[in-house]
C-alpha cells in the first residue's frame, strides 16, 4: 500500500515537471548552474576513482593471468572491457549517487523545510519544473560525460600501473587495447549511464522535494536518497546487462 | 476581496481550523490574531492554497479559488505577494537577487529598471547597504524585511504577511505597519496579516479576526476591539497590566470622556 503511494507520488512528480517555463532564460541559468554543480563538483572524485580502478584492475588481472601462453597484451584487453562495461558506468554512478544525490536531496529538502518551495509556488512558479527538471536534465547531460572521462582515465591508469610495476610495456598495452574492440560496449555503457543519471537525479529529487519536518529529516532524506539510488542502480545494471548483452 | 467560507482543516485527525468564515475587503488591512498555535499560519496557507482545506470554499473577487484548476490558480498567484513566517528567502541568492527574483521571472525589464525597483522597495523597508549580503548573514528582523520587499516588488493585488513584525524592534515594527497600511490604501489591495502584536492591531486593524484554538471567536475592527466584552479576547489582547491600563485610557479617549483634570500628554515624564 505504502509502496504504491510512493511510486504514485514519484510518477506524479515526474509528470508535474513538464510545463511551459515561466521564463526560459531563468530556466537556462538554473540548468547551467546545475551542470557546473554536478560536473565540476564531482570531476575530482571521478578522476581519482577511475585512475585507481584502472590501476588496480591491471595489477589484479596480471596476478590472475599466470599462464605464459597468454600474451601480456590480453591484460590490456581485459582491463579495457571491465572498465568500459562495468567500472566506469556503474561504479562511478554509485559514487555519484553519494556525491550528487545527497547534494540534490539536501538542497531540495532545505528548500522545502524553510518554505522556499512554497514561496516559489506562491509567486506562480511551477517549483517542480523550475527546481527538479534542470537537475535531471543536467544530470543526463553531465553524468554520461563523466562516465566517458572515467573510461579514458581508467584505461590510462591501467597503463601507468602496468608500466610502473613492470607488468606490461606501454607498447603491449596499447596493442592490447585495440584487440577485439567492440564499439557496442561503449554504447551499452552510455545507455547505462543515462539510466543511472536519471535514477540518481530523480530519486534524490523525490526524497528531497517531499521532506516533511525539520533539519533532522533532511539528513534522513538524503541518506535514503543515496541508499535507494544505489540499490536501483545495481538492479538496473543487472536488468540492462540481461537485456542488452 | 477575499471570502473565506466555512473552512475546515485537520492534520491526521487533529482539527486545526474549524469552520472559519470571513470577508476580507479590498483596500483594508485584514488581521488574523490569536495565540501561538491557534492556527493563524494554517488558515493563511489554506487561503493561498498551500494547504488544501478539508471542506469549505475560498473566493478571490467572487471566483472560487477552491474549484480552480492548477493553471487558473497560477494566474491568481501571480497577483499574490506573501511574506512567510520564517522569511523563506532563497539561501543561494543575495538580498538583491532575492527581491529581483520575481522581476527576473515575470518581467522583461532591463537590468537598470529592475535594480531601481529593487532599491526602491528595499528602501521602503528601511534596508540599505545589504544588497550584496546573503540571507545567512542577516538578522531575523532583516530577513523579515527582505521577505516583505520581495512580496511587494511586483505590486501584488493581494498581500499576505505572516507575522511581519515579530522579531522586530518597536520602531522598525512601526515602520513596517505604516508601510503595510500605505501600500494597502495606495494601491487599493487586499491585505491579510497574521499578528499577535498589540500595536499592529491598533494601528492597522480595519478588520480583525480572532482565532481561538482554530475557531473564530470574535471579529470586528480596532475600535470595537477596545470595547469588547469577550473574555478570551480581552485576556489575549490586553494580557499585561500595562496594556490593560492603555485600553482603559483608549476607551475614555474614544468616548470623548477624558476627565478634565487629567492631561494625557502630561503623563509623559519629559
Ligand atoms: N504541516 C502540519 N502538519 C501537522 N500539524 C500542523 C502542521 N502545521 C501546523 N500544524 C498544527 O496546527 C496548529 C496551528 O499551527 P499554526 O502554525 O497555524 O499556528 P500559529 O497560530 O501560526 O502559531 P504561531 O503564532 O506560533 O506562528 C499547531 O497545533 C500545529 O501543531
Ligand atoms: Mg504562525
Amino acid at each position: 500500500m505504502n509502496f504504491f503511494h510512493y511510486i504514485g507520488q514519484y510518477l506524479l512528480m515526474v509528470k508535474g515537471m513538464f510545463s511551459r517555463p515561466e521564463n526560459s532564460k531563468m530556466y537556462w541559468k538554473e540548468f547551467m548552474r546545475q551542470c557546473s554543480d554536478i560536473g565540476i563538483g564531482s570531476l575530482g572524485i571521478v578522476t581519482i576513482i577511475s585512475v585507481f580502478i584502472g590501476a588496480v584492475s591491471t595489477i589484479q588481472t596480471a596476478y590472475q593471468l599466470v599462464s605464459p601462453l597468454i600474451p601480456r597484451s590480453t591484460i590490456a584487453q581485459i582491463v579495457r572491457d571491465t572498465v568500459i562495461l562495468e567500472f566506469a558506468p556503474t561504479l562511478v554512478c554509485i559514487v555519484l549517487a553519494g556525491v550528487v544525490g545527497s547534494k540534490i536531496a539536501s538542497e531540495l529538502g532545505n528548500m522545502r523545510v524553510s518554505e522556499q518551495i512554497d514561496a516559489l509556488e506562491i509567486m506562480g512558479i511551477n517549483s517542480k519544473a523550475y527546481l527538479i527538471r534542470p537537475k535531471i536534465v543536467a544530470a543526463l547531460v553531465v553524468i554520461p560525460l563523466l562516465v566517458v572521462i572515467a573510461m579514458v582515465l581508467g584505461i590510462r591508469g591501467g597503463r601507468y600501473a602496468g608500466g610502473m610495476a613492470n607488468i606490461i610495456s606501454d607498447y603491449a598495452y596499447d596493442k592490447g587495447l585495440l584487440q577485439n574492440f567492440v564499439p557496442y560496449n561503449v554504447i551499452f555503457a552510455l545507455i547505462k549511464s543515462y539510466v543511472f543519471a536519471f535514477i540518481i537525479a530523480s530519486i534524490s529529487a523525490y526524497f528531497g522535494y517531499f521532506v516533511k519536518g525539520g533539519a533532522l529529516e533532511i539528513g534522513k532524506a538524503s541518506t535514503k536518497a543515496v541508499v535507494i539510488s544505489c540499490i536501483l542502480i545495481l538492479f538496473g545494471d543487472y536488468v540492462l546487462s540481461a537485456l542488452l548483452l | 476581496m477575499i471570502e473565506v467560507r466555512n473552512i475546515k482543516k485537520a492534520f491526521g485527525g487533529k482539527t486545526v481550523i474549524e469552520d472559519v468564515s470571513a470577508v476580507m475587503k479590498t483596500g483594508q488591512c485584514n488581521l488574523i490574531i490569536g495565540a501561538s498555535g491557534s492556527g493563524k499560519t494554517v488558515l493563511m496557507k489554506c487561503i493561498v492554497g498551500l494547504f488544501e482545506p478539508d471542506s469549505g470554499e475560498i473566493l478571490y473577487n467572487g471566483k472560487s479559488f477552491t474549484a480552480m484548476k492548477h493553471e487558473e490558480r497560477t494566474e491568481v498567484r501571480k497577483e499574490i505577494g506573501m511574506l512567510f513566517q520564517g522569511g523563506a528567502l532563497f539561501d543561494s541568492l543575495t538580498v538583491e537577487q532575492n527581491v529581483m527574483f520575481p522581476l527576473n521571472m515575470f518581467t522583461k525589464w532591463n537590468q537598470k529598471q529592475k535594480s531601481d525597483r529593487v532599491n526602491e522597495v528595499l528602501a521602503r523597508v528601511n534596508l540599505v547597504d545589504t544588497n550584496k549580503k546573503f540571507p545567512a548573514e542577516l538578522s531575523g528582523g532583516m530577513k523579515k524585511r527582505v521577505g516583505i520587499a520581495r512580496a511587494i516588488v511586483m505590486n501584488p493585488k493581494y498581500l499576505f504577511c505572516d507575522e511581519p513584525n515579530s522579531g522586530l524592534d518597536p520602531q522598525t515594527s512601526l515602520v513596517i505597519d505604516k508601510l503595510i497600511r500605505e501600500i494597502t490604501t495606495e494601491y487599493n489591495i487586499t491585505t491579510v496579516v497574521n499578528t499577535h502584536d498589540m500595536n499592529s492591531v491598533m494601528e492597522i486593524g480595519d478588520y480583525i479576526l480572532y482565532l481561538y484554538q482554530g475557531k473564530k471567536e470574535w471579529e470586528g475592527n480596532n475600535k470595537e476591539i477596545i470595547f469588547t466584552k469577550n473574555k478570551l479576547l480581552n485576556d489575549f489582547i490586553f494580557a499585561s497590566d500595562f496594556l490593560h491600563d492603555a485600553k482603559e485610557m483608549r476607551m475614555l479617549e474614544e468616548r470623548g470622556k477624558v476627565p478634565p483634570g487629567l492631561d494625557l500628554e502630561g503623563q509623559n515624564p519629559q
